[in-house]
């Protein structure tokens, strides 16, 4: 650990904290639709949408009417996408010639991209035309996120209504935070990081003469496209040597840009944001982590604003901030440490003139600071973007990421739904200190009754249900155990690793794990699809149910949201539903491997 | 249920239209005027050829290049159409027989080098593409590059030291050297000598 270090992750916060406000700020205009200064630009293709849409499109609408909207929207996307992938061989700006994408991966990438997640089971370059990356994915990048707010502001109407019947219309809440927030955030940093040296063209491919050529063994393929075997069933290779590489480009920027912002994730290469043509400069890796965090944490300011006290949207960011803070040293500590084994075969992994610490799966312009920041904030934001791979982390480096997730991505989370799901928390947190106290829990004027508990505990409940249940599954089967590259430990951390990425909408994953079998690509589609879909709806009853109660004001007895106290509860919660729920599966990956990598 | 289905059919298409197309085509438009060295990927054009990028490392074993970062990319190093890490966990054999092999060719081809083997030079990148070593896996591999080029150590040095880029803005990043400039301003000199 270095100075540098420590001061590379302390930049980060401080710039975070400061930008909180003015987005914060302009994004409750927006969902307050007051005018914000984009209204010029973007006004006109609003009004006509909702004009095409009808002319009831702008009503109210109860809980059930908006849970009804954003369900048919997102199943519009899933067909849509869906079909786009296995017709995209027929269709334009399909430079690579790629063709049709298998039935279950086809469905596994769309379900992964309107749900959030961006969990990757293809390789960007080889499997997706031009036309899918823009049509397809960029677009579910945009709208999954702007589904992910426009629940959040449901939810936040659900406190602020007194005895209502509405909690606002589903159509605009998605076209507002589309058009006014994610969109003109997007053309600014895909320029940014075009001029830092993410690439954007629609030509294809380059030809690059090597200036070393490189002998290679070839795999050799039948006509069909499968390897040819020997007789002991290994596959025969010819000793090639290359003289010229073909160099990958493509609209790079324009999806990376978005990928972070909606904390979507999923890279326009196989490498995501390793990979220099997505993240050249240590600045721009500044940029996309910042990019990655900013409007979760914005929204609480929102939040606070919305609800008439911003002291609230303060202490929901302190807790999480803490938490994310915590978790980074952690990660920062055991990656600097690096690999026992290494430095036993003459390794040097000391930080004088080099990153120094574990280097297996980064890249030397971020060294190990920025890459264990990288980890930590992608995996407490539901994004998912690698800048290093997770997979060849330290035990306890890639414990660190694991472990934000199944806190059940509220550390910021995804956007929108992170901070629903920390709103959820909130709630419980209040009815633990009201039953200490022995009074009826209030969050915010409101009282919190049996039937808010019933949908806090699904939303909570869920989730493990449906990673657990699915590790469990792959690790006593056949199906599931065929796909693991590394042996031991590990190899089970590498499954409890996929299904916690999935059953949180993360998306990042230990790479290791062969992950595109149909096996993997329906059971991880459908833990994307529930996780995030059966936690939209009890988050939007309990927004329908808020929505319908009186305001109280506050009484000696009240517990006040927006002390040190109120946040450490929290934290508290969080950490422990978190700790309860994880902690005998993590015992029997990371832990287990870390234990067995230092002994000898 | 079938009121809202237009206004899903229509929001679905025109935000399509707008992120999908539109979005895509303003900024590759706004990028291809405004930086269109870097949107094109940086290339480095000798003689009206491209003969790599800036970003993008290349394969190296001859003995008279510095070497980059180990690549697991298939099936050659180095692929730039199939960015990958090897993805191999911390205490997979795998991974020692690897970084063990690499040690062994880096002490094979310049035997008597007993100094311990900079990190990142035995283990893989993340991208498989990485362009950078850190200034002392440079360091590591002066005197051998020297020898086999029949250079003074000292003149090697020297162009390592003038290619080290430092951190981003002073703070951000790690301190490198970018393995393909390097070796192509050393065939430069040796050229023009």
């Amino acid at each position: 650990m270095t100075i540098n270090g420590f001061a590379q992750i302390g930049l980060f916060f401080l710039v975070l904290v400061a930008l909180v406000k003015p987005l914060g700020w302009y994004m409750a205009r927006v969902y307050g639709g007051q005018s914000c200064g984009m209204d010029r630009v973007m006004g006109p293709i609003e009004l006509q949408i909702y004009r095409l849409c009808g002319a009831r499109a702008t009503e109210e609408m109860n809980w059930k009417s908006y849970a009804v909207a954003m369900l048919l929207f997102n199943i519009t996307g899933l067909v849509a996408l869906y079909a786009l992938q296995r017709l995209q061989g027929f269709l334009p700006l399909n430079s690579a010639a790629l063709g049709a994408v298998a039935p279950d991966l086809a469905f596994n990438t769309a379900s992964s991209f309107i749900t959030n997640t961006n969990w990757q089971a293809y390789a960007g370059e080889s499997t997706l035309s031009y036309l899918t990356q823009m049509l397809g994915l960029t677009v579910q990048n945009f709208v999954s996120a702007a589904t992910g707010m426009a629940i959040l502001v449901a939810l936040i109407r659900g406190f602020i209504a007194r005895t209502a019947a509405t909690i606002g219309n589903f159509w605009v809440d998605l076209t507002r935070s589309t058009l006014y927030i994610l969109l003109p955030l997007s053309v600014i940093l895909a320029l940014v990081l075009v001029s830092q040296g993410t690439v954007q063209t629609f030509g294809p491919s380059h030809q690059i003469a090597l200036l070393q050529p490189v002998t290679y063994d070839k795999p050799l393929v039948d006509a069909a496209g499968q390897p040819i075997l020997d007789e002991k069933g290994v596959a025969k290779t010819e000793a090639t040597t290359a003289t010229e590489q073909a160099v990958a480009v493509g609209p790079a920027a324009s999806q990376v840009a978005i990928k972070h912002l909606g904390t979507n994730g999923g890279g326009f290469f196989n490498a995501n944001a390793a990979h220099p043509y997505e993240n050249p400069t240590p600045l721009t890796d500044v940029i996309l982590i910042l990019a990655e965090t900013l409007i979760a944490a914005s929204l609480t300011y929102t939040f606070g604003k919305m609800v008439g006290d911003t002291r609230q949207g303060w202490a929901i960011l302190a807790a999480m901030l803490s938490v994310l803070a915590l978790f980074v040293l952690g990660t920062y500590w055991a990656e600097s440490a690096g690999n026992p084994r290494l430095t036993a075969l003459g390794v040097e992994q000391t930080a004088a003139n080099a990153p120094g610490g574990n280097m297996e799966g980064k890249e030397v312009r971020f060294g190990v600071a920025r890459s264990a920041l990288f980890a930590t904030a992608t995996t407490a934001t539901s994004t998912g973007a690698v800048n290093s791979m997770h997979d060849s982390f330290t035990p306890l480096g890639g414990l660190v990421p694991l472990f934000m997730m199944q806190f059940g991505e509220v550390i910021l989370g995804g956007v929108g739904s992170g901070l629903c799901g920390m709103l959820v928390f909130a709630i419980i947190a209040v009815f633990l200190a009201g039953l200490m106290v022995g009074r009826t829990p209030e969050y915010l004027g409101k009282k919190i009754e049996t039937y808010e508990m019933k949908m806090a505990a699904l939303v909570i409940l869920i989730m493990p249900i449906i990673v657990l249940g699915f590790t469990a599954l792959a690790v006593v089967t056949e199906f599931g155990t065929s796909s693991i590259l590394n042996p031991g430990a590990h190899g089970f951390s590498e499954i409890l690793y996929a299904y916690t990425s999935q059953g949180n909408n993360n998306g990042s994953a230990f790479g290791g794990l062969n992950a595109n079998t149909p096996f993997y690509n329906l059971t991880g589609a459908l833990a994307m699809l529930v996780s995030r879909f059966w936690l939209a709806i009890p988050t939007l009853a309990l927004a329908g149910s808020l929505a319908h109660k009186k305001i109280v004001p506050p009484g000696l007895g009240t517990l006040p949201t927006h002390t040190p106290l109120f946040v450490s509860l929290l934290v508290g919660v969080v950490i422990m539903v978190g700790a309860l729920t994880f902690v005998p599966a993590l015992a029997l990956g990371p832990v287990v491997e870390h234990l067995l990598m230092g002994a000898r | 249920m079938k009121k809202q289905l237009k206004p899903a059919l229509v929001t679905f298409l025109i935000l399509t239209v707008v992120t999908g197309l539109i979005y895509p085509a303003i900024v590759t438009g706004l990028a291809q005027l405004l930086f269109p060295y870097q949107a094109n990927g940086s290339l480095i054009v000798r003689e009206g050829k491209p003969i790599g990028s800036i970003l993008l490392g290349q394969p190296f074993d001859d003995p008279k290049y510095f070497w980059g970062r180990p690549s697991a990319t298939a099936p050659f190093p180095y692929n730039a159409a199939a960015s990958s890490g090897s993805n191999l966990g911390p205490t997979n054999p795998a991974l020692m027989e690897a970084v063990t092999t690499r040690v062994a060719a880096l002490k094979t081809a310049d035997p008597g080098n007993e100094a311990p083997v900079p990190v990142d030079l035995v283990t893989a990148s993340g991208s498989g593409l990485d362009p950078h070593i850190s200034p002392a896996a440079a360091e590591y591999q002066v005197r051998r590059v020297a020898r086999a080029r029949g250079m003074e150590e000292t003149v090697v040095r020297t162009a390592v030291s003038q290619h080290i880029e430092g951190r981003q803005l002073g703070i951000l990043g790690e301190r490198r050297v970018n393995v393909l400039v390097l070796n192509l301003a050393l065939d430069a000199s040796a050229q023009r000598r």
